[in-house]
């Protein structure tokens, strides 16, 4: 009887897209998840990537494309025969019903009998590490213990597919480190796909196996965290994978490497894209950026904050450009420091002109 | 030095004014006198006064006016044809508000068709009772157009049916009203949810959608039976007030300005009002059984 995910090979996107009125919120997505993949659809707030997992869930018509698993093709279908499960943002529990009443209701409706409902949700809350609090009501709960039964209540009907909602956005910060290990933990013990929607970067690069980077109801870019993190295809994503940096600039192209210009010094980087000579942007992360006797890029220090084992700075170079950047020794307001970076670190991107 | 001793036993109480405020009392409260003042007298006293001139008659013992109520069946049959009215009058209206709050929910620009829907109120029950009188009455356009259809004349006004029209009418806006607002404040996330666990429409509704909603329908009862309950304009001018909606308030009427007596119409009212407070008691009491907590899915 133990807790499973049904059996199934790829789930495809094929061209998914949804219109409200005159507002396209998702423009031709397509994408292919395999059995057992967590997937984070990572995007600003309005990317779409809501839009995206209420269109998989049933609860919104597609305006076009369409949804396959495996060979049959399900946009047509109504939520309840989908059977996908789904974590709701605010976990979305029937308040006049136990806990086990609502880890149960699933396999109510499917009319399975009383005896194995009670032990399928005797091993759901074991599975979210419940198991004494079954008999209370949701709202008796702390906001944790409700994702649990938000999280068990969507796995008990072993769905092929369990969608979840900026599931952790309730939560407090030590909370949602925890439940982040659990929500993979879970996801790796019953061999669903998951598709996790979030717009915390760090969320979806502890999480997923494949980012999907969306942005105005487009996929910007699909790939590994290790990909995104190391080399973003677009400053936009750049900017949502922590390059805090992204100054307009120009660039020279010397063979392989390019060099561009920041607060009138000279930095070498690293072309990506069609990225040539002329209007650029530079993306480079704060802890790329560090302070160096001797450094190309002077800045005078605006504000500095303490992290325990460095110091997190603003500072604003001689014409007015602001760039962050970390340093171990301490600065303050006023300091004026010279700045480096490796240049493999410095991303260069074609500028909003080309 | 016992003194002292005394004075370091006895523990320190706090002044009046923390007291009160640990009892959310302070000076904010005088601001429910108005309100109090109000209850008191147009509610409180009147009662009061009612209640002991019932027991006080024109003529017997003190108990003598309720003896004369229940022992002629003129008088204490009211009761059960009031009954009779209020009772079909206010399920039918609260039943018939769900379905269409159901619907109307979704409906992104309401407004127009709540205005619809609410009209009647402001018309007020003469003005129904006379476009009713006209349009079903013998000669009125219903009749007529059946008769073109070689159908029999249909009595629907001066009787039972009339009255119940009427009260429908009037009352169905209230209820509908009401309903919609506790069934826009349940969470839609939670039919959502349901659905996703494999639940159709139909059971969506019965173990999503009313559980959560039987706490406001057992509210709405209780006002549109108490509505309904006092029904009087319309049991006179649409139903046949000496006979089949022969109300309890009319028996209150007459008593009070046709034999001028005021202990007897008293007697009366009193016996209309523990008639009503008897159903909502029992309602409320059914209350207790039924989830009564937060409509909402998360931590709100």
């Amino acid at each position: 009887m133990a807790i499973a995910a049904r059996d199934f090979r790829e789930l495809r996107l094929d061209g998914m897209s949804r219109t409200f009125g005159t507002v396209n919120a998702l423009k031709g997505v397509t994408l292919s998840v395999k059995r057992g993949e967590f997937v984070a659809l990572l995007g600003p707030s309005g990317c779409g990537k809501s839009t995206a997992l209420n269109c998989l869930a049933g609860l919104l018509t597609l305006s076009d494309g369409s949804i396959w698993l495996d060979s049959t093709r399900i946009d047509r279908r109504k939520p309840e025969e989908r059977g996908f499960g789904m974590v709701f943002q605010n976990y979305a529990l029937f308040p006049h019903m136990s806990v086990r009443k609502n880890i149960g209701f699933g396999l109510a409706m499917q009319g399975m009998s009383k005896s194995d409902i009670g032990r399928k949700v005797t091993e759901a809350l074991s599975i979210v590490r419940l198991g004494d609090q079954g008999d209370k009501l949701p709202g008796q709960l702390s906001g944790g213990q409700q994702q649990r039964v938000a999280i068990a209540r969507a796995i008990t009907i072993e769905p092929p597919l369990v969608l979840m909602d900026e599931p952790l956005s309730n939560l407090d910060a030590k909370l949602r480190l925890e439940m982040r290990a659990e929500i993979r933990r879970i996801h790796d013990l019953i061999g669903s796909a998951t598709i996790y929607v979030t717009h915390d970067q760090e969320e979806a690069l502890s999480l997923a196996d494949r980012i999907v980077v969306m942005r105005d109801g487009m996929v910007r870019q699909v790939g590994t965290p290790q990909e995104l993190y190391a080399s973003p295809a677009h400053a936009d994503v750049a900017e949502f994978m922590g390059y805090r940096n992204l100054v307009k600039s120009h660039a020279t192209r010397s063979g392989n490497a390019v060099n561009v210009t920041i607060g009138g010094a000279s930095l070498a980087g690293t072309p990506i894209g069609n990225a040539a000579d002329g209007t650029a942007v530079v993306a480079i992360r704060p802890d790329d950026l560090k302070t160096q006797r001797g450094g190309p890029v002077a800045v005078t220090v605006e504000s500095a904050q303490y992290h325990g084992r460095n110091f997190y700075c603003s500072g604003r170079t001689g014409d007015g450009t602001e760039l962050y950047f970390m340093t171990d020794g301490q600065v303050i307001k006023g300091d004026s420091v010279r700045l480096a970076a490796d240049p493999a670190r410095v991303l260069v991107y074609p500028g909003p002109a080309s | 030095m016992t003194d002292r001793a005394i004075v370091a036993a006895a523990p320190e109480r706090p002044p009046l004014r923390v007291r009160l405020a640990l009892r959310d009392i302070d000076a904010v409260t005088l601001l429910a006198l108005p309100a109090v003042l109000f209850v008191v007298a147009l509610f409180v006293y009147p009662f009061l006064y009612g209640l002991i001139l019932s027991f006080k008659p024109k003529a017997g013992g003190w108990i003598a006016n309720y003896h004369k109520f229940f022992s002629d069946p003129f008088l204490y049959d009211t009761i059960g044809t009031t009954f009779r009215l209020a009772i079909p009058a206010t399920l039918i209206n609260v039943l018939i508000s769900i379905p269409v709050a159901m619907r109307i929910r979704h409906v992104q620009r309401r407004r127009g068709l709540t205005t619809i829907l609410v009209v009647p109120i402001t018309l007020g029950t003469v003005l129904i009772a006379q476009g009713l009188l006209t349009y079903l009455g013998p000669q009125g356009w219903f009749n007529r157009t059946l008769a073109l259809f070689g159908i029999g004349q249909l009595r629907l006004v001066h009787n039972y049916i009339g009255v119940m029209l009427s009260l429908i009418m009037s009352g169905f806006p209230f209820t509908f009203l009401l309903t919609l607002s506790y069934i826009t404040g349940i969470d839609p996330s939670l039919e959502q949810a349901a659905s996703t666990l494999g639940a159709p429409p139909r059971a969506r509704f019965w173990h999503i959608i009313m559980p959560l909603l039987a706490q406001g329908l057992a509210i709405n009862l209780c006002l549109s039976f108490v509505q309904t309950f006092s029904v009087f304009p319309s049991a006179v001018l649409l139903g046949a007030p000496a006979g089949e909606t022969r109300v309890i308030s009319i028996a209150a009427y007459q008593a009070a300005y046709e034999q001028y007596d005021y202990s007897m119409a008293s007697a009366v009212a009193m016996i209309m009002g523990f008639s009503q407070l008897l159903v909502v008691m029992l309602i409320l009491a059914g209350r207790s059984l039924v989830y009564r907590g937060a409509v909402g899915g998360g931590k709100g």
